[in-house]
């Protein structure tokens, strides 16, 4: 029913205007502030913080219905949820979720992530935002890049190094909680991506920014855990949300195969065209089941790093290659914007790059197989998936994933 | 308010109809709620909303009708009841009709029953008119707004949208609602709904249950089920000298095509 119902949504509510809104390099900002009416910017975030109290795996299956529309949907719930309010639910003291969650599972707020700065991408230990300590504050000076929802979010998290003697860089990082509103904060778009047109990305900038040390998240120290926390969720949506691109491509390349003639008879008659298809099923399929194992640990509350590294590495890559044999499939018409195969090709370009380039991933991949890599517990670790009482009926709920 | 709300399961209506061997299949299509008898769920609610009160929502199906129930409770619906029956599996609308009737005078002190104007499988659109006679309530079928609603004075004024124009008509209550899409806008499920429907008790009424001692046989048959044949369409190109040839030898053409 989740699954249904946000198929729905993104069936009326963003289809028709997609195209425009790729086109135009933004989309409606009603959308987002429909996504909190709705409920899906805090979906999986229990009732009592200001969530929906729904499980990982509904969490996943509503980013499949969202890509398989637009990418752009996907990464608002990928950034504002999967990176920012699940690293709030796993490492916020009570007052900060209070104040910062709270709003941003009900929708009222929205949140960002900015770790990526122009210098530092795959090697976040590298990164010279800095957050000097001044009493009881902190001066955050720095400036932060390919940032989504830059210039529509409330709240960032922000990381900087508060340590710049540690003797590890990795110790040197800590996590704040940034109102973008503050003195010291701007903040602007970059056009001219080659894909997610409609979606909000650019740079962000602190100059002395003056903020207290209880907006720290975590311990001083502990940034680059929680950097990586997050990315734990962050890229969960990434990869359920390339699979419902897969899926959006095999779809489209369904419907052509079976309208369009050449040599006498449909396309999808030729051997040729239906390798491709079974390639797109075959991709499908397997990326579901990989993002479903990783839900399924979340909500059992395991550790999933390399799981999630895996499904997130196997969709992206995998939504490339579907959406280039689709394009493939529809032909000349394929390469223009008439038909939506080549945004689904510009779109999943990028996800091989964001939460992790695929040649991270398979750095991951390969530091778990050969025992290098080893996952040390955490102080905090993300709450597994716990049924809530409903207060209205004082009976638990049950999960609901609809698969 | 009492307001039922007779639902029914339903292909999608993004499935592929065939028919094989004098039998319609849908194929492996998803069941859905019907979605016009979403309108009606919608309109139950916000006459809830606006008169307090609370919600059924009623059908008569197999055990798996269970989940186009539970969409209605996602949306908001405060109970649903299945009538779930061996015996009606094969049941035709009069004999729906006979059922969802007794179900509604099993429930009691029910004010409204509102119903979408037809199903997209069987679309036969007679069933919410079906259930009025035999309840002896006032049908009110094709209702495009409801524009007054006196729970206190037991009436109701609606729009009928007819082919002619629309009707306004006020009727006492209890009555049978029928409502075409134009009534409202359907919400979606919230999640908060879908969470609480996952966990409803949903009770199950058989035949008996509902007072109904014999099953009447459906009144309707179908002998044959065929494919409407496909229709030849063939392009001709009209061409003259001038505009008003060219204009001339269409007219003729239509004519003799018995176009116009």
């Amino acid at each position: 029913m989740v699954q249904q119902m946000v198929r729905d949504f993104a069936q009326r509510e963003v289809a028709p205007f997609i195209k425009e809104w790729d086109r135009q390099q933004g989309m409606d900002p009603a959308i987002l502030h429909r996504m909190g009416e709705l409920g899906l910017l805090g979906m999986c975030i229990p009732a009592r913080l200001g969530g929906q109290g729904m499980d990982y795996i509904s969490l996943g299956l509503a980013c499949e219905e969202l890509e398989a529309v637009d990418t752009s949907l996907r990464v608002v719930m990928s950034v504002h949820l999967g990176l920012n309010s699940l690293g709030l639910l796993q490492w916020g003291t009570d007052e900060q979720q209070r104040c910062y969650l709270g709003p941003q599972a009900r929708g009222e707020r929205l949140a960002g992530f900015c770790l990526t700065e122009p210098g530092a991408g795959s090697d976040v230990a590298a990164l010279v935002s800095s957050a000097r300590r001044e009493g009881s504050d902190y001066i955050l000076n720095g400036e932060k890049m390919w940032i989504s929802l830059a210039s529509r979010a409330d709240h960032f998290l922000w990381f900087a190094r508060a340590n710049p003697d540690a003797a590890d860089p990795h110790d040197g990082l800590s996590a704040f909680l940034l109102e973008a509103d503050r003195p010291g904060v701007t903040r602007g778009d970059i056009h001219g991506k080659l894909g997610i047109r409609a979606g909000s990305t650019g740079w962000v900038h602190c100059q002395d920014v003056r903020l207290p040390a209880s907006l720290r998240l975590g311990e001083e120290g502990e940034g680059f855990k929680i950097a990586m926390a997050c990315l734990d969720g962050g890229r969960y949506t990434v990869a359920a949300g390339a699979t419902g691109l897969i899926r959006a491509c095999l779809e489209a390349s369904l419907r052509y195969a079976g309208q369009r003639q050449a040599f006498g008879r449909e396309v999808g008659q030729f051997q040729l065209i239906q390798h491709k298809i079974a390639g797109m099923v075959q991709s499908y399929e397997t990326a579901r089941l990989l993002y479903l194992r990783a839900g399924w640990m979340k909500n059992e509350g395991r550790r999933n790093t390399r799981e999630t590294s895996l499904a997130k590495w196997f969709a992206t890559e995998a939504s490339f290659g579907a959406a280039s044999e689709a394009l493939q499939i529809h032909g000349a018409y394929g390469y223009s914007d008439e038909y939506d195969v080549e945004r689904y090709l510009r779109n999943a370009r990028g996800a091989m790059l964001y939460e992790g380039t695929s040649e991270i991933h398979e750095l991951v991949q390969a530091g778990y197989a050969l025992g290098q890599r080893r996952d040390a517990s955490l102080r905090c670790e993300l709450p597994a998936y716990v049924p809530e009482r409903d207060p209205a009926s004082g009976s638990p709920s049950g999960r609901t994933a609809s698969l | 308010m009492n307001i039922v709300v007779c639902v029914k399961q339903t292909p999608d209506t993004a499935a592929t109809v065939t028919v094989e061997n004098g039998k319609v299949s849908w194929g492996d299509a998803p069941l859905v709620i019907n979605p016009w008898d979403e309108f009606a769920v919608e309109q139950a609610l916000r006459s809830r909303e606006a008169h307090g009160g609370k919600v059924i929502a009623l059908t008569v199906g197999p055990e798996a009708a269970r989940e186009a129930l539970k969409h209605a409770l996602a949306m908001g619906c405060d109970e649903a009841i299945l009538v779930s029956d061996p015996g009606l599996l094969a049941g035709d609308s009069l004999v729906i009709s006979k059922v969802l009737a007794a179900a509604i005078e099993k429930i009691g002190a029910v004010d409204l029953a509102f119903f979408g104007r037809q199903a997209v499988d069987s679309d036969t659109g007679v069933t919410p008119a079906q259930v009025a006679r035999r309840l002896g309530w006032p049908a009110l079928t094709l209702v495009a707004a409801v524009t007054a609603l006196d729970p206190a004075g037991k009436t109701i004024s609606v729009d009928r949208a007819l082919d002619e124009g629309r009707q306004q008509v006020k009727s006492p209550l209890p009555a049978v609602v029928s409502v075409t899409k134009e009534i409202c806008e359907p919400r979606y499920p919230s999640f908060m709904g879908i969470r609480k429907a996952s966990k409803a008790t949903i009770p199950v009424w058989s035949a008996a249950e509902i007072g109904l001692t014999s099953i009447p046989a459906a009144a309707l048959s179908w002998p044959e089920l065929f494919a409407p044949p496909k229709v030849e369409t063939r392009v001709e190109m009209i061409t003259g000298d001038s505009v008003d040839a060219v204009a001339a030898k269409l007219a003729a053409r239509l004519l003799e095509e018995k176009v116009l």
